[in-house]
């Protein structure tokens, strides 16, 4: 009832909103973008889709109001209220809370004369206290917010004043769509806006976005194509375009639309254009734009659509008890009604005691008893459970201070989660990737050292990551690369709290300062110590010393000379060091990058010169149009002309470098970052890998000093491991790349073109000259999947070399599928190369798709597609993705409370099978049963026979199998003794997600107890969860850390967001964020259960008061010919619950602590199942209470002479309280009320106490006699379990138990081999093909498309 | 019952700090209370700890019962001052609407309330255009037969006995709640403008004779205002004081009660009592709550001794049971 009722409060808001629109401060949301396109259809030109945006200087006004005065200017409002609307809107809102309404109704009743039980304004008096106190708690929170408002609105920023002619101060609140801002660095862009200039020569501007995603590495963007090549800053005054672009929109990473000059040409705008508000400027000295969207339109205020609204599962059920409370209420009130109607009725003259209405005459029975029922009804109303709702309002747990609570009313929750969903990456894993292994051209070079250094981390690691300075000491043989200010800092769960303010306010409630606060701006993503240091493998070493200059020497003759392998090695770990989009900065100036060396002052000056130039015509990095015109020099000329480029980058060498080492060592850092790399030198010379030509390269010193920000961590890991080569990545410009390479000297390569990484390719690929070769080369990074499938088949020429791919390919597969087993994430380096004309062709129409405004997703893709083909495999690596501290015994101990834990990951089958064995999801003897189908008929049968052995083996009942009974009630396995694990794959999902499965999938699941989704999107991941919410009626709970993770937060009953490295979305749509998954175990078994027990006690306790009141009440009629008299003075039926007996239940909701936390963290099994403890604030507040009430009857019973009619109190308590009998009477009757339930309880303890009780006894016994007893109860548990698997496996005829094996291979393995013996051989069989069948396919496949080519 | 205080020490204390320079500021204070580590008293119900409970409460309730009971009894002997009652059966002066039918200010002698009172009066409020005083339902139903009781003596000529009409009101009632409304001597000329309730047979200002027990400070009409909470009650009438310690207040012998009849009762099925009573330290004769307490006292007693057998027979399992299984 009450959830329709907020759907249809949600609608009328937006209605409201949106036609106060035009009002300046008017509430603007999400709706106005609807407005708005209803606005600009207005104007004949204009499709609803688009808007034009005209510069707002003075040549262009009448355009300018014509178009742009109907945009929203910058002022933003994240309040709900304004003192006009604020007594009525806050009431309409708190009216729509069922019980208000309730008890509204009945004031209105008691000034019905007839029935008036009181005094009609004293009724209203408990409704309008509660009212009023919400009203200010809801004012409070609004005016928190209206401050922030205020702050963020009156920034100052520099803005084209048309007037002035000049840049001038003005607040963000008075910026409006068309003015334009020059910002300066490490500014705050104050509204949505087109680059036009930057000052960087390359037209490029970084920006950090940890403002609206928390991500805090540098984006760059790009000034709008043909501003970038002019020279001065932009002249607003000269700029005659006009915009065109997308209606506003909540799509971060999407932004369309074109610019159109005077001369109607036009030039195509991206996201890589638009600068965002809330993001700052970095390493750029200062910007020009021009705004595009303001205010509430843009993309940072639409994505806050604020904190959404869960209301816990203990909330819902007060709702539902009130109603039943009110059930009792109106049996009560009839019960007195007839009574009434009868007792009248015995008497048949009119009576003393009888008054007759005023007008004389005197009702019949029948309608005294009618109007008797709604008396009753006031009467009770003051003894009503009033103050439960309003109380678990103000209820405010004190949560776990590592723990950041976003949603108060559903704390409670935490302690009744029956099913938890989990991300993998960065929630289970530390999203730490580190460089494990690689293989090249076919041969796996396992990087031993490597893995034996990450085992010493191991442990220093998970202490701290700050205090790496001590634990390095214990690691001398490594070189400690970290600069000061390059290390990562990783915030606590709080400290990116404040890391929206700007964006808007609406998640700022916790954090009133925050707006004050400056994000942290200095740190450079993913780049710990352990991921950063990576010790190359001697075998690759070796190899590498092989690389000599000479070898490309006679490169342009013959391309057979230099052995493959070598060719390979080389293209691989360039491949590593260019193919990213990772930003190289310098860590001790502020995020200066490093450009590639200055060319001034060289001997081949003038060919640098020319070839730069050349560079600048010929292959603009985006392809620009005037590319056309530059299409034939660079099939012709230049290609005779950059042929002589190696030997001048092998010429040029030192120079350059060794200027900027004078540079760098001019600045104070200069002595210890050259201490730090003699540090490394000095590894290196130990080590003896290097030879002395090596350690004389001219661009090694400066290599540690460099800090790569990359957008996702592998690729940081990747780079870092070419670095450990000695393949540097040295700068990165939009035009080129430079790379160090170990023996060939620093190599700069001309970026032709970028194609990102997006999750439906699954890949990435740069286009780069290549200096050496002067080739088109694609170098294609990418998961092995995509990757094998696009790889060449058919090559015309060279049966020797088309062989020695397929081995490659094949060899790397069985790495792969290897690296795989060992929960690494894999990805395949490939490359192609492209002939110029090729290139050109692919360009062209590339062109056309990137300035397409309409469909340009798709067209893009298919450009990808175009180029990303027929590649040459050029080998894999292994990251490894470290499993979290504390990981495997949070989900161990999860399992022991009883609750299933469901592993949803985008990975492969293979990664996230060993994750989940890692992290002790799945037990080495636990039943594996894997679906990965390609049909939803084979999906459903081989549930059904998966179910059907299930069923067999627990031998449940017959009629208990039954669909739909089951799933009310799924059957407990562990009582069972079997375990059993479900595996499905992203597609088998979706069959198993579709209506007629679902039922089936449920009940298989509801036996297993851990399933592992793999290769899930992230919509399938919230189906899931709204599958398991909605049909078994659980409590589910969501975890995860990335923005892929968002939608099954949101759709869980709890969202948890793990604070990492993703970024913040995951915490931004969740209800509580915690850093690190271990965290999670305490927030459930011990906040959780605490929550849970206090909250729900409290509520008991209300009802309790209440109860006994309102019965007191009820029994009272009996005695008064049930007229409605109430025993007692009204104000002491309105303090009663207002005064005397709010405040003991509401301590005892945030104080109780019926085990300590200890225990419940030792004995998960507690969650599954309350008692007291109090502590002197209870006793305080019971004392205080039971005073409040003497004292409140004595001073009124004193003061009060004729007040109050008719129960005039004077000096009744006075009276009362001189007589001996009312103590004794006090006492008699407290020992009565509470003997009963006392014996109950006594009893209960000592004959059958609940494992609450018993571990309460843990908790006063000494710390050794505690450990004691602790072993002893698990061991017992662990007899009992394993005396209960043993019976039930004897009665299911399974012979033997699997041995459980160390290894998920050998895992996997047992249970065929159980399986089998138990004599299900099909079913187990399919089981496990279709577990293998990836890997067997590809072994067979491999050599048969062989030979078919 | 077991208690301790387990205030936990620090070693479990605040959770791991949060990494990087703004952890000194986040953190939070590892104060027992914020920590949730306050010293908290836990009781465990199981028969051993609570069993000296009960034993405890049998050992007080049943001397206390006792001690009641006794003294309830031995209020049989009428020696003191004696208090003479009369009483009501099956009279709702608790109906809500009896209840209500009064108005406090004119009882209090606000003269403005004299002659116009309030509306909950009605509809006992008006007489003939005349404000009733004192006007609504309590008062016109007032309890107005007469009681005299006369000691019959050997020569069978009864002797009056001395019935005191004053006192028996609450001290506050009669000097602060109640008071005549203001003006000269003449208490009929201070009610002037007023009309006597309907069902009485003469006006507020002739009760009696005693201008100080006379108009609203009448105490029979101020016992009858306090309403009672049950519809069986009794007020109190009388008092016989007692006149000197040497002779009983009401010897033995035979005593006659004259009642002079005004006030029905039969058409609402309601019945009259005449109680004499002497009062102790704890009121009038009440023999109830003297049981309660031996009661209460016994069954917790009887289950002290219950649970000392169970806990004796379950003592080793339920030891065992307490950390094992």
């Amino acid at each position: 009832m009450t959830e329709a009722l907020q759907w249809a409060r949600y609608h009328w808001q937006r209605l409201i909103r949106g036609a106060t629109r035009d009002d300046d401060s008017g509430p603007y949301n999400y709706s106005s973008l609807l407005a708005c396109g209803r606005k600009s259809s207005q104007t004949p030109k204009l499709s609803g889709r688009h808007r034009i945006v005209v510069p707002h200087i003075q040549p262009f006004k009448d355009e300018y109001e014509k178009f742009s005065g109907a945009y929203v200017n910058n002022r933003i409002r994240t309040t709900k209220y304004t003192l006009l609307n604020f007594v009525p809107r806050n009431l309409f809102e708190q009216f729509h809370r069922a019980a208000n309404l309730y008890f509204l109704f009945l004031v209105v009743l008691n000034w019905v004369p007839l029935v008036e039980a009181f005094q009609k304004e004293i009724t209203m008096l408990p409704l309008v206290v509660v009212l009023t106190i919400i009203a200010i708690k809801d004012g409070l929170e609004d005016y928190r917010k209206y401050k922030i408002d205020k702050q963020i609105n009156n920034l100052i920023t520099k803005v084209y004043s048309r007037k002035e002619k000049k840049y001038i101060d003005r607040c963000w609140k008075d910026v409006t769509v068309g003015d334009f801002i020059r910002l300066s660095c490490n500014e705050v862009i104050p509204a949505d806006m087109v680059l036009l200039f930057s000052t960087d020569p390359d037209g490029i501007c970084h920006i950090e976005t940890s403002g609206l995603d928390g991500e805090s590495n540098l984006k760059q963007r790009q000034v709008v194509r043909g501003y970038a090549e002019q020279d001065s800053e932009v002249d607003p005054e000269k700029f005659s375009s006009r915009i065109e672009c997308e209606s506003p929109n909540n799509d971060l990473s999407r932004f369309r639309g074109f610019l159109e000059h005077s001369n109607k040409e036009r030039v195509g705008l991206s996201k890589e254009n638009l600068l965002l508000r809330g993001c700052t400027i970095r390493n750029t000295e200062a910007v020009v734009g021009i705004v595009v969207y303001a205010g509430h339109e843009t993309k940072a205020m639409l994505n806050n659509s604020g904190p959404r609204y869960k209301r816990s599962k203990l909330e819902r059920r007060a709702n539902t008890d009130v109603l039943w409370c009110v059930m009792l209420l109106v049996i009560m009130c009839l019960t007195g009604a007839v009574g009434h109607g009868i007792w009248l009725s015995r008497y048949e003259k009119m009576h003393f005691f009888n008054v007759p209405e005023p007008d004389g005459h005197i009702i019949s029975p029948l309608l005294a008893g009618f109007y008797m029922f709604w008396t009753m009804i006031i009467l009770l109303q003051l003894g009503q459970i009033y103050f439960i709702q309003s109380d678990v309002d103000f209820y405010n747990e004190k949560t776990d201070s590592i723990v950041q609570c976003r949603a108060l009313n559903i704390a409670e929750d935490l302690g009744q989660i029956q099913y938890l969903f989990s991300d993998k990456t960065g929630t289970l894993t530390e999203n730490k990737m580190v460089f494990r292994r690689c293989s090249v051209a076919g041969f796996d070079y396992c990087h031993e050292e490597n893995a034996r250094r990450l085992e010493s981390y191991q442990e220093a690691v998970s202490e701290d990551e700050d205090f790496i300075d001590t634990v390095s000491g214990s690691l001398s043989n490594m070189a400690k690369p970290r600069a000061p200010s390059c290390r990562t800092v990783h915030n606590g769960p709080l400290g990116n709290k404040p890391s929206n303010h700007l964006a808007g306010s609406s998640f700022t409630l916790g954090s009133g300062e925050g707006a004050s606060e400056v994000p942290h701006s200095r740190q450079a993503a993913f780049s710990s110590p352990i991921e950063t240091d990576v010790v190359p493998d001697t075998r690759l070493l070796d190899k590498f010393s092989q690389i000599t200059p000479r070898l490309f020497m006679p490169l342009d003759e013959t391309i057979q000379n230099p052995p493959l392998e070598t060719l390979y090695i080389i293209d691989f770990f360039i491949a590593l060091a260019i193919c990213n989009t990772v930003v190289v900065s310098a860590p001790n100036q502020p995020r200066q990058k490093i450009r590639h060396p200055s060319l001034g002052g060289l001997p081949i000056k003038s060919l640098e010169e020319i070839k730069s130039l050349f560079q600048r015509w010929s292959v603009r990095r985006s392809s620009s149009p005037s590319l056309n015109s530059g299409k034939e020099p660079s099939s012709g000329v230049p290609n005779a002309f950059v042929s002589r480029l190696p030997l001048f980058s092998r010429m040029k060498p030192a120079s350059p470098v060794e200027e900027e080492v004078s540079q760098v060592c001019e600045s104070p850092q200069c002595s210890s970052s050259s201490a730090c790399c003699t540090e490394t030198e000095k590894q290196h010379g130990d080590a003896g890998l290097l030879n002395g030509k090596a350690e004389s390269l001219p661009g090694q010193p400066l290599a540690c000093n460099l800090c790569y920000e990359a957008e996702s961590p592998d690729e940081a890991a990747l780079v870092y491991a070419a670095r450990a080569y000695q393949c540097t990545l040295r700068s990165r410009t939009p035009e080129q790349v430079m790379v160090d390479f170990a023996a060939l000297g620093p190599l700069t390569f001309q970026l032709l073109h970028i194609l990102p990484f997006d999750s439906v390719r699954k890949r990435m690929s740069v286009v780069v000259r290549h200096p050496l070769s002067n080739q088109v080369v694609v170098y294609t990074k990418g998961a092995d999947s995509v990757i094998m499938e696009l790889l060449s088949v058919a090559s015309p020429d060279g049966a020797s070399l088309e062989k020695q791919q397929m081995i490659v390919r094949e060899k790397t597969q069985k790495h792969l599928d290897d690296y795989a087993k060992q929960g690494l994430r894999t990805l395949c380096i490939a490359k192609k190369v492209m002939s110029d004309t090729e290139y050109a062709e692919w360009l062209r129409n590339h062109f056309l798709a990137e300035t397409s405004i309409d469909n340009r997703e798709e067209l893009l893709l298919e450009s990808a597609m175009r180029l990303e083909n027929k590649l040459t495999l050029l080998g894999a690596t292994g990251i490894e993705d470290r499993l979290q501290e504390g990981v495997p015994e949070s989900i161990e101990a999860l399992h022991k409370a009883g609750i299933k834990i469901w592993m949803l990951t985008g990975d492969k089958q293979e990664t996230a099978v060993n994750i989940a064995y890692a992290c002790k999801l799945l037990e080495p003897d636990d039943k594996l049963f894997i679906l990965n189908t390609q049909s939803k008929d084979a999906c459903g049968m081989l549930m059904s026979t998966i179910l059907k052995e299930l069923q067999k083996k627990t031998q449940v009942l017959p009629e208990q199998v039954s669909l739909s009974e089951d799933l009310l009630q799924p059957p407990v396995p562990q009582d069972s003794g079997l375990r059993a694990g479900l595996i499905i794959t992203g597609k088998t999902l979706e069959f198993a997600l579709q209506e007629s499965l679902q039922k089936q999938f449920l009940e298989l699941t509801s036996w297993c107890q851990a399933v592992v989704c793999c290769r899930a999107t992230p919509l399938q991941k919230s189906e899931v969860v709204k599958l398991v919410r909605s049909h078994l009626q659980v409590m589910t709970l969501a975890i995860g850390d990335g923005a892929n993770d968002v939608s099954m937060i949101q759709v869980a009953d709890i969202g948890i967001g793990v604070s990492g490295q993703e970024g913040m979305q995951a915490v931004m749509a969740s209800d509580f964020a915690v850093s690190q998954f271990k965290h999670l175990s305490k927030l459930l078994l011990v906040h959780g259960h605490w929550c849970y027990t206090r909250l729900s006690n409290m509520i008991l306790y209300f009802f309790y008061k209440n109860v006994a009141y309102v019965n007191l009440l009820f029994w009272y009629q009996f005695f008064c010919g049930f007229s409605g008299t109430s025993m007692t003075d009204y104000w002491v039926l309105i303090f009663f619950n207002l005064l005397f007996t709010s405040a003991p239940p509401v301590i005892y909701g945030v104080l109780e602590k019926d085990v300590s936390a200890e225990t419940l963290m030792q004995l998960p099994e507690l969650y599954k199942s309350g008692q007291k403890s109090e502590t002197w604030i209870h006793l305080l507040v019971i004392i205080g209470s039971i005073l409040s009430y003497f004292l409140f009857a004595i001073v009124f019973g004193a003061m009060c002479v004729t007040c109050n009619p008719p129960s005039n109190p004077y000096w009744i308590m006075q009276e009362h309280m001189l007589d001996p009998v009312f103590y004794l009477v006090c006492i008699l009757t407290t020992s009565i009320a509470l003997l009963p339930r006392f014996v109950y309880r006594v009893l209960q303890g000592s004959l059958f106490p609940s494992p609450i009780l018993r571990a309460k006894h843990f908790d006063r016994l000494t710390p050794e006699e505690r450990t004691k007893a602790l072993k002893k109860w698990r061991g017992a548990g662990k007899m009992n379990q394993v005396t209960s698997k043993y019976a039930n496996q004897s009665a299911g005829k399974s012979g033997r138990r699997p041995m459980p094996g160390p290894s998920a291979v050998f895992a996997m393995k047992s249970a065929t081999s159980c399986a089998i013996e138990q004599g299900n051989l099909s079913l187990c069989e399919t089981a496990l093909d279709q577990g293998y069948s990836e890997t067997k396919a590809f072994e067979m496949a491999g050599p048969s498309k062989g030979k078919e080519s | 019952m077991a208690m301790n205080y387990n205030a936990k020490d620090e070693v479990d204390g605040g959770p791991p700090c949060a990494p990087g320079g703004t952890a000194k500021t986040r953190r939070p204070d590892n104060t027992a209370f914020k920590q949730q580590r306050l010293p908290a008293w836990q009781p465990i119900l199981t028969a051993g700890t609570v069993l000296p409970i009960f034993f405890i409460i049998g050992l007080i309730f049943i001397p206390i019962g006792i001690g009641i009971f006794v003294t309830s009894n031995n209020i049989r002997e009428i020696e003191g001052n004696v208090f003479m009652y009369y009483g009501l059966s099956n009279f709702y002066q608790n109906h809500r609407r009896y209840v209500k039918s009064r108005d406090d200010s004119q009882l209090n002698g606000d003269s403005s309330a004299l002659l116009n009172p309030s509306k909950e009066c009605e509809p006992y409020r008006r007489n003939e255009d005349k404000p009733i005083a004192p006007c609504g339902a309590i008062a016109n139903s007032m309890f107005n037969d007469t009681l005299e009781l006369f000691l019959i003596g050997n020569d069978s000529y009864p002797i009056p006995i001395a019935l005191k009409k004053k006192g028996i009101a609450w001290w506050t009632d009669k000097n602060v709640k109640f008071r005549n409304p203001p003006g000269g001597d003449n208490l009929e000329e201070r009610f002037k403008g007023t009309t006597k309730p309907v069902n009485w047979l003469k006006p507020v200002y002739m009760l009696d004779s005693d201008p100080d027990n006379n108009g609203f400070i009448n105490e029979d009409f101020i016992v009858w205002m306090r309403t009672a909470a049950l519809p069986t009650f009794r007020k109190l009438y009388r008092l016989i004081e007692r006149k000197s310690d040497l002779h009983p207040t009401l010897p033995a012998g035979r005593y006659s009660l004259n009642v002079t009849y005004n006030y029905p009762v039969h058409y609402f099925d309601g019945r009259k009592r005449m109680i004499l009573s002497t009062i102790s330290w704890m009121g009038g004769k009440n023999p109830f709550l003297g049981i309660a307490y031996i009661a209460v006292g016994s069954i917790s007693f009887l289950l002290g001794v219950v649970l000392l057998v169970i806990n004796h027979k379950y003592r080793n399992s339920s030891n065992t049971a307490d950390i094992t299984i």
